[in-house]
């Protein structure tokens, strides 16, 4: 392959509870949530009332700003009730599913046929428009726009996630009829892991070789920076494989068909594995994976970056992972003052990790240690293979200093591309925080 | 172990003790890991915090500070013969460093403790390494009152007033030497400083090797006639402050820091790099005849480079402003020694200057990398 990409800098989180390769279950949830939270820059407008009877595929809610972009129910059912929060913030909507499992046709459509704007309307109709992400900021792309390029990262290096050559390996048809369907908007740039990768042999995109071992060489903002960095006026789209085999089964299915193969990891999973389920799978349906007894935090996705959903929560439209790991409420006695903590990981050589780099730890939530202002200057670096100052940037975004946070690299990154920046942080800030409050001032400054 | 068994919320906001909620945190987080847990973005953390951070530096400083304590006793015996005996030595000293110890503590933690209480903060834990600093680069026989007013000056104008630990452009430590050396010059500099007396007894001289680089041409010879080579400068057995003679002890804390990664290598490299090269240009052009390796045995230039420059807060913060940083303190300290004959230590002022333009070097690395990345085209 000639495009390849070198990239050292990193880190692998030694966390336990890897998935096991294997299909535990199929999940088919009572309930399924459509959660417009999923989706950054989406302002939802209810196109249904509790009652009302639904098919996978049907709308269910659309975005104020841009009516077309509609949000769609993945099963059929009855909507059971719109779940609002403070402000009367719509937080979800849950449909009753009937296990009828009837989908709206939308009739089979060979995409290497269609034009740009026909592919543009499908995706729209389908639902399946807000799975595509718009960089800079993350948000929901606008139809309007025609992007730079599509990146997609066809594998994952966050901790403990989805295998995606075990995941995918039965819907790289699917996938490929996506990347066609996608091509006739932009150039696709596929990133692979491997060359006896499944995804190698993808037609209609430029494919590169990331030869990397740890994280976050998988993040396909990284990717982006070392194929084609996002300058300032430019706009790039970014999809998941999730979504590109969603998209290629609308095509070549005429259906809405989000099952996905969800990988149920963590040290706080009593048993892992991978169960097939539906975004919007409530996190109850998992019962027997996890000790009631103990404080547990439900992630839907990776610990670095995934959102804590609780035990009533809801997997997120983007995620094939769960991660479940213990509340970290213990005191340790004398803890940063012992000399060894054989249980506690640090990829500073100021513990003694690195006498067991083989070891996998149970990590908790615990924070181990204060907020402090920053002190060490050269330790997030060493965990970013960007070109960016991550250190300046944070502060440019704390400062709220546009023209600062232009020239430090805002429109490049994501909170999730600095989360091992946060996570090796002596100083505990919360620096994917601190990011996306400085992207929502971007967004609304420059809008 | 005392506020363990004080029942919470006796201290907490509101709590009848409330208003010293910051210090009852402060003992307490001490002796415990926070119970916090991550409530933004990554839900793991890593188990480093800044009170590893700096307990490793202190740990670094140790054998400086033991070796310190016997040379001011040795330093004695050389001058008076009447301490006979390493052990002797040893607790002579320890009883004269005890004292500095305690002041640059009470009085900075002091402030500390009573900043964080005013503001509500927490207690931040730099002045842990800075009190470690303070009394090791201050002649042992510094009136007490004086390094007390030091210490308070650092604290309050190098630290407190930008914000605390973290926010500090200066090296407090460093900071509190400067005062010291500007407001008390007599008792800072000269050749009657360097060795401790016994009450009453009148001053001794002994002058520091570096004292004899004002001769210029003749300084080797007139080092050599003092008694001093390169091998007694390194191992130590010299009159200089307190922790800053021995450049084995500064070498093991050295290793622990780079080991640890707690200090910059390229820091330190290039400090010494910059060192050697003004010291060879110097015998080069006939300035001294003292050859440029020497440079780095002598005085102060060791323990600012292992312990001064590379904090890593008023340090460069970019990697390659790290190198630029770290040679222009190396440089510039021995163009001081080479150049003034009346203060022949340069290394103090040599990092100060270049903690005030640290920031300017930053902004020339961070600015020169972001036109560059614009220069390059992409396709995509």
């Amino acid at each position: 392959m000639s495009n390849t990409i070198v990239l050292k800098k990193g880190l692998n989180i030694p966390i336990n509870g890897e998935a096991a390769l294997e299909t535990m279950k199929t999940i088919a949830p009572d309930v399924v949530a459509v959660k417009p939270t999923d989706f950054k820059g989406f302002s939802p407008r209810l196109l249904v009332k509790e009652g009302d009877r639904v098919l996978a595929g049907s709308p269910v809610l659309a975005d104020k700003q841009n009516p077309d972009i509609l949000l769609a129910s993945p099963v059929s059912g009855t909507v059971q009730e719109i779940v609002r929060g403070e402000k009367r913030k719509l937080l979800a909507v849950l449909v009753k599913a009937d296990g009828a499992a009837e989908a709206v046709d939308f009739g089979v459509k060979d995409p290497s046929a269609m034009d740009a704007d026909g592919v543009r309307n499908a995706l729209l109709k389908s639902g399946l428009w807000p799975s595509i992400i718009q960089r800079p900021y993350g948000i929901i792309a606008n139809p309007a726009v025609t992007p730079k390029a599509v990146f997609v990262s066809a594998f994952s290096t966050a901790p403990l996630a989805a295998d995606a050559e075990f995941v995918f390996k039965d819907e790289v048809d699917a996938i490929q009829a996506g990347i066609t369907a996608v091509s006739k908007i932009a150039k696709v740039h596929v990133c692979v892991r491997s060359e006896s990768s499944i995804f190698s042999k993808l037609q209609n995109a430029t494919i590169h070789l990331v030869d990397a071992k740890k994280h976050p060489a998988g993040n396909v903002g990284v990717q982006i920076s070392h194929i084609s960095p996002i300058k300032k006026g430019e706009t790039v789209w970014t999809l998941s494989l999730l979504s590109l085999a969603a998209i290629g089964k609308f095509f070549t299915q005429g259906r809405l068909v989000l099952e996905r193969k969800v990988a149920v990891t963590g040290p706080g999973a009593l048993k892992t594995g991978y169960v097939d389920a539906l975004p919007g799978t409530p996190v109850c349906a998992l019962e027997g994976c996890f000790d009631k007894e103990v404080e547990t935090r439900f992630i839907s996705g990776d610990v670095l970056s995934g959102e804590s959903i609780g035990k009533d929560g809801y997997l997120g439209f983007f995620d094939n992972q769960l991660t479940l790991i213990k509340e970290g409420r213990e005191r340790e006695w004398f803890g940063w003052a012992k000399p060894f903590r054989f249980n506690q990981f640090s990829s500073s050589m100021a513990y003694f990790s690195w006498l067991k780099p083989k070891k996998k730890y149970d990590m908790d939530t615990n924070t181990h240690g204060g907020v402090r202002a920053f002190v060490c200057s050269d330790v997030y670096g060493k965990v970013l293979p960007m070109d960016i100052f991550p250190v300046y940037l944070i502060k440019a975004c704390l400062a709220g200093d546009i023209d600062k946070m232009e020239q430090f690299g805002i429109y490049e990154v994501l909170p999730e591309d600095l989360a091992l920046c946060e996570f090796v942080d002596p100083s505990k800030i919360d620096i994917q925080a601190i990011l996306s409050d400085g992207i929502d001032l971007m967004i609304k400054e420059m809008a | 172990m005392e506020e363990n068994t004080v029942k919470p919320g006796l201290f907490e906001k509101g709590g009848k003790l409330g208003w010293l909620h910051s210090t009852w945190d402060a003992f307490d987080t001490f002796l415990r890991v926070p119970a916090t847990v991550t409530s933004k973005g990554s839900h793991v953390r890593d188990s480093i915090d800044i009170k590893r951070v700096m307990i490793i530096v202190v740990l670094a400083l140790v054998p400086a500070a033991l070796f310190g304590m016997w040379n001011v006793g040795y330093q004695h015996d050389l001058a008076m013969h009447d301490l006979p005996g390493f052990w002797n030595q040893f607790w002579w000293g320890l009883w004269k460093v005890i004292p500095l110890y305690l002041v640059a503590y009470i009085v900075g933690l002091g402030i500390e403790f009573a900043g964080a209480q005013i503001k509500g903060e927490e207690v931040n834990e730099g002045y842990l390494v800075s009190g470690m600093l303070i009394p090791l680069i201050v002649p042992v026989d510094v009136p007490l009152w004086m390094l007390a007013l030091a210490v308070a000056f650092a604290v309050i104008f190098g630290k407190e007033v930008f914000g605390g630990t973290g926010m500090n452009f200066l090296n407090p430590a460093l900071l509190c030497r400067a005062f010291l050396f500007f407001s008390y010059p007599s008792s800072m500099s000269g050749s009657q400083v360097w060795i401790a007396r016994r009450c009453g007894a009148d001053a001794i001289t002994g002058a520091t090797p570096l004292s004899y680089m004002s001769e210029g041409q003749g300084a080797l010879d007139a080092i050599s006639g003092a008694g001093y080579n390169f091998w007694n400068m390194f191992a130590g057995t010299v009159p200089g402050s307190v922790g800053e003679t021995s450049v084995i002890a500064i070498l093991i804390g050295a290793f622990i820091l780079l080991w640890t990664g707690v200090a910059s290598w390229k820091v330190m490299a290039s400090s010494v790099a910059g060192a050697l090269f003004v010291g060879w240009l110097g015998t080069a052009f006939g300035v001294t005849d003292v050859p440029a390796y020497y440079q780095l045995v002598m005085g102060g230039f060791a323990f600012g480079t292992v312990f001064m420059a590379t904090d890593p807060v008023t340090s460069a913060q970019t990697e390659c402003g790290k190198w630029i940083y770290g040679f222009l303190i190396g440089a510039l300290c021995i163009t001081v020694r080479l150049f003034n004959p009346g203060y022949a230590e340069g290394m103090m002022l040599a990092i100060l200057l270049m903690n005030t333009f640290a920031p300017l070097i930053d902004h020339c690395v961070t600015s020169s990398a972001t036109k560059r990345r614009a220069k390059k085209v992409y396709v995509a």
